[in-house]
């Protein structure tokens, strides 16, 4: 699952994701049947809206060994929040789809972690790099340390502590526009942490957040770039991450 | 002399306010931060603390599958050992009881044993138009009573103050009330806590009818108790003639047994101390030792409402620790009073909805309080899963809107987004329309800057990455998944 | 009209209708392990002082002298009216509690008293007012509390205490002296209750 933020704003993580999983032996499929995990809707209180995306998904999905997705978030809106919307909907056939296709959700790190049983996927990235652990990935699917011994292990990266990393960003959805003053309040903070640890580049496993604390970075005219950890372990000599963003 | 959380704004327009606040933040920030380290370092030294939040979680679940049978067990044992036992529907009821007590004694001053239910009832408001002063003994609501503030925190409610702010109060008001600040007082805390001692003492002495609420009422013995650090509450609840208790519903625990593990799971949780300085509890009457007429008063003021909700009946599991409130990073920036409750932070954000119901616009906004990230189920010492009954509340608030004439433009968004994101040829209709002001605006530049209408509440702030020229989609069907990739 | 207590118990049955209730009491986790370097009396002591208390040690028949270097000289000493013997022959001029007053109790300097239970993980002493101890007030007015912890009366950890004490009677759980936290979190010790608690251990640790 590419996720819809990734598919429409941040397509370069889902071809990260492609070429890091094909060079470990995995094949993948993009079935064109998805869209949306359905965490907005779920997440800002639409249920009922958030069944057609729930149905959709178990649809592109069924039948596949794993559903691996760059997206501590939209995993854990699978593994977690599907069944809820399913069981609203009063469909028993969409209660049993749910039941098959959440427990076979990965975050990017767990499928490679716990599944491929990898840590050294091979990359290289020759830069300084600090990491935010997302709170969905961190709490929500106790990702814990697998994103940083994934990182650790990449060559020419240097890996550097962000100050209260584990803090929120922020970001919250629907709360970065409902609550947009507690949500600038809080991704200022962050930005100032990042801006602080001197690395070149913030990496996360949630383009959501990135894109809040990027745009915070931005505002501020700092020199750190965001990446999608899955460009950092995309990267080799061979095929260098294209660092812009 | 103490300000109301009536007609508070809803969160967003309250929490503006308080962000704008540099004094504020700052004190919370320095608050906040030191109450975290203590309560990592205690919960951190006991092995098996996974283990006493399931059980400290069962505990109160048990009582609250048969609280009914649990409170008419808490009501005869009570009774056995000489207590008077009340019920009240509401805060109106409830108060009108103590005030019914007070003047059968005609006392015209009670003193109050910090108590977050009688804060809920509004009891120093409805006691003071009865004719009755009511002393805050707690220092932090002292703070809070003299300065006619609000709290803003569940254990420490003058929080949001520092020594500066605090000394000042004390000066100004304390002669109005009694026994005057002296006036060398300086800010050190210890010289603080040091006036409020002299101060309250002769209030202390002289008072014959005591308020308290209780952290924890044991249903097969009828033991009341309360958890507290100053000796304010050993004073309220062992010096006067006449006590009062107003206990909500959700305190009952079965039995005496079954108390340890709340009690090694609160201190630790609350002050981030191994244990509180002192825990008081006493069963109905004890013959020549503390009050000889004891009335127990058992509330509910929206409990069963909150009992009725199969998701959020576990937030009744709350033993008002308010280690979510310390670890939020929402109520570390916006403090307590955008809340506009006594019950602020991550709990209050589903407590007050769940007590109160949906439909005001001030309570339907708390839920939406929250980024969701979580931290607060992580520190619950009663594994509450606030995010998820947060998650669930929303819905709540949806759902009543769902019959509305006009509809709000999120809803008719959502709605849109639901149509959407059932077929992914309507997706991909819309990602090529993305794709096309892609690539007008980054002929300009790969962000966008400040833009009017609704986006503004992100753009504001925050810039936004103008969208890429093909979405993954197209890349995936133009490359054959990749592989025909240059 | 119904009463508000039918009224509540009513609403509360409808709420659980989709509930089953449990049966089976919750059991506690056990408690912490004392600390094998330490041992049981010192990890107590240890702990108690951590609260900013002062804790001594002493054989039993040391204990009256423990007690008079515990007392200020000329200290105005309310004892309960079951103070063992032993203790009593520390204090020159004790005031027997005969139902003193809160304010005359404001006009004493200290208090001797025994306890109950002393639980060593938590520096927590539990008195359950029997007449070695007092009523409540005594043990609160009074702005230094000594308060004398025989050996065999510490247990490990809290649950170990639980089963120990009668809930019937009253209980007061004493750890450290008064204390708050109010202004900016910064822990104070002595508010209104005793602002120093001196605990004297009698005797060795039984070998368990």
């Amino acid at each position: 699952m590419v996720t819809c933020v990734n598919d429409a704003m941040f397509p370069g993580t889902g071809q990260a994701v492609v070429r890091l999983l094909r060079r470990l032996g995995v094949e993948v499929d993009f079935p064109q049947a998805q869209t949306c995990c359905g965490q907005p809707m779920v997440n800002t209180g639409y249920l009922d809206e958030a069944v057609p995306a729930v149905r959709a998904f178990t649809r592109a999905f069924e039948g596949y060994d794993a559903i691996v997705t760059p997206s501590g978030s939209c995993a854990g809106s699978a593994r977690h929040q599907h069944q809820i919307v399913a069981k609203r909907s009063g469909d028993v056939g969409l209660v049993a789809a749910v039941a098959e296709t959440s427990p076979r959700t990965y975050e990017l790190t767990e499928f490679l972690v716990d599944v491929l049983g990898v840590t050294d996927v091979g990359a290289y990235f020759p830069h300084s790099v600090t990491y935010h652990p997302t709170c969905h990935s961190l709490r929500m699917l106790g990702v814990a340390d697998r994103p940083t011994r994934l990182l650790q292990a990449v060559r020419g990266l240097r890996l550097v502590d962000l100050p209260k990393a584990e803090e929120c960003c922020g970001f919250g959805g629907t709360f970065a526009l409902k609550n947009s003053d507690t949500s600038v309040a809080m991704g200022t903070d962050k930005a100032r942490h990042v801006r602080s640890t001197d690395a070149e580049v913030l990496v996360a496993g949630d383009n959501s957040c990135l894109m809040h604390i990027g745009g915070m970075l931005g505002r501020g005219r700092a020199g750190v770039r965001v990446m999608h950890l899955a460009e950092i372990l995309a990267a080799t000599e061979d095929q260098p991450a294209e660092v812009a963003r | 002399m103490t300000g109301t959380f009536v007609g508070m704004p809803a969160f967003p327009t309250a929490a503006r306010e308080a962000l704008a606040d540099t004094q504020l933040r700052h004190n919370l920030a320095h608050a906040t931060g030191v109450i975290r380290g203590k309560r990592a370092a205690v919960v951190g030294e006991v092995e098996n603390w996974e283990d006493l939040r399931l059980a400290g979680a069962a505990v109160k679940d048990r009582a609250l599958r048969d609280l009914d049978e649990q409170l008419v067990r808490l009501e005869e044992s009570l009774t056995a050992r000489g207590a008077v036992v009340h019920w009240a529907r509401d805060a109106e009821e409830a108060n009108r009881i103590v005030i019914d007590v007070a003047r059968a004694h005609a006392v015209d001053e009670v003193v109050k044993v910090k108590s977050m239910v009688t804060q809920e009832i509004g009891l120093n408001e409805a006691l003071e138009a009865a004719g009755v002063a009511a002393w805050e003994t707690d220092l932090a609501e002292l703070i809070v009573q003299l300065g006619g503030d609000l709290p803003s925190h569940i254990l420490v409610p003058a929080i949001h103050r520092n020594r500066a702010e605090i000394r000042e109060i004390f000066l100004r008001r304390m002669g109005e009330v009694g026994r005057p600040a002296p006036d060398d007082l300086t800010d050190e805390p210890a010289v603080l806590a040091g006036a409020a001692r002299e101060h309250l003492r002769e209030k202390f002495l002289r008072a014959r009818m005591a308020v308290s609420g209780a952290n924890f009422a044991i249903a097969d013995t009828g033991t009341l108790v309360v958890v507290e650090s100053e000796g304010n509450g050993r004073m309220c609840l062992t010096l006067p003639e006449v006590l009062v208790s107003i206990v909500g519903i959700e305190k009952v625990v079965p039995s005496w047994a079954e108390l340890d593990p709340l009690i090694r799971l609160l201190p630790r949780s609350s002050t981030g101390e191994r244990m509180n300085p002192y825990t008081s509890t006493w069963t109905g009457i004890s013959p020549g030792d503390g009050p000889q007429e004891v009335h127990v008063v058992l509330l509910d003021n929206g409990r069963t409402r909150a009992l009725a909700d199969d998701v959020g009946r576990q937030a009744l599991r709350c033993i008002r620790c308010s280690a979510c409130l310390n670890v939020c990073p929402v109520y570390e920036r916006t403090g307590g009073h955008a809340y506009g409750s006594v019950y602020p932070g991550p709990i209050g954000a589903i407590l007050n909805p769940l007590l109160k119901g949906t439909g005001d616009p001030q309570t339907d906004s708390l839920p939406y309080a929250s980024s969701l990230c979580g931290a607060c189920f992580e520190a619950c010492p009663v594994r509450i899963d606030i995010p998820e009954v947060l998650v669930h509340l929303r819905s709540k608030v949806v759902d009543s809107h769902r019959e509305d004439r006009i509809p709000k433009p999120e809803a008719i968004a959502f709605r849109g987004a639901a149509w959407a994101f059932a077929d992914e040829r309507r997706l991909g209709r819309l990602e090529k329309l993305s794709g096309v002001a892609g690539k007008v605006l980054r002929r300009r530049s790969p962000v966008v800057g400040r833009i009017p209408g609704p986006g503004a509440a992100w753009t504001d702030a925050r810039d936004l990455p103008a969208p890429p020229t093909e979405s993954f989609r197209e890349w995936w069907n133009r490359t054959d998944g990749g592989k025909a990739d240059g | 009209m119904a009463s508000a207590r039918d009224e509540i118990l009513g609403r509360i049955r409808t709420a659980l209708r989709d509930v089953e209730p449990d049966a089976e009491p919750v059991l506690s986790p056990p408690g912490a392990r004392v600390p094998e370097a330490l041992g049981l009396i010192d990890h107590f002591a240890e702990r108690v002082a951590d609260y900013r208390a002062t804790v001594v040690h002493c054989a039993p028949d040391g204990l009256a002298t423990a007690v008079a270097a515990a007392l200020p000289v000329g200290s105005r000493v309310v004892v309960p009216a079951g103070l063992p013997e032993a203790v009593l022959a520390g204090i020159t001029h004790p005031v027997r509690d005969d139902g003193l007053t809160a304010s005359e109790l404001d006009l004493v300097d200290a208090v001797v008293t025994c306890a109950r239970v002393g639980i060593a993980e938590t520096g927590t002493i539990v008195l359950d007012h029997e007449p070695d101890q007092g009523r409540r007030a005594i043990t609160l007015v009074p702005d230094l509390h000594v308060c004398v912890v025989r050996a065999d009366q510490v247990v490990p950890d809290v649950p170990d205490a639980f089963p120990l004490l009668d809930p019937v009677r009253p209980l007061t759980w004493i750890s450290g002296p008064s204390a708050t936290s109010d202004i900016e979190l910064d822990r104070v010790e002595g508010v209104h209750g005793p602002r120093h608690l001196y605990v004297i251990v009698v005797g060795s640790a039984p070998s368990r």
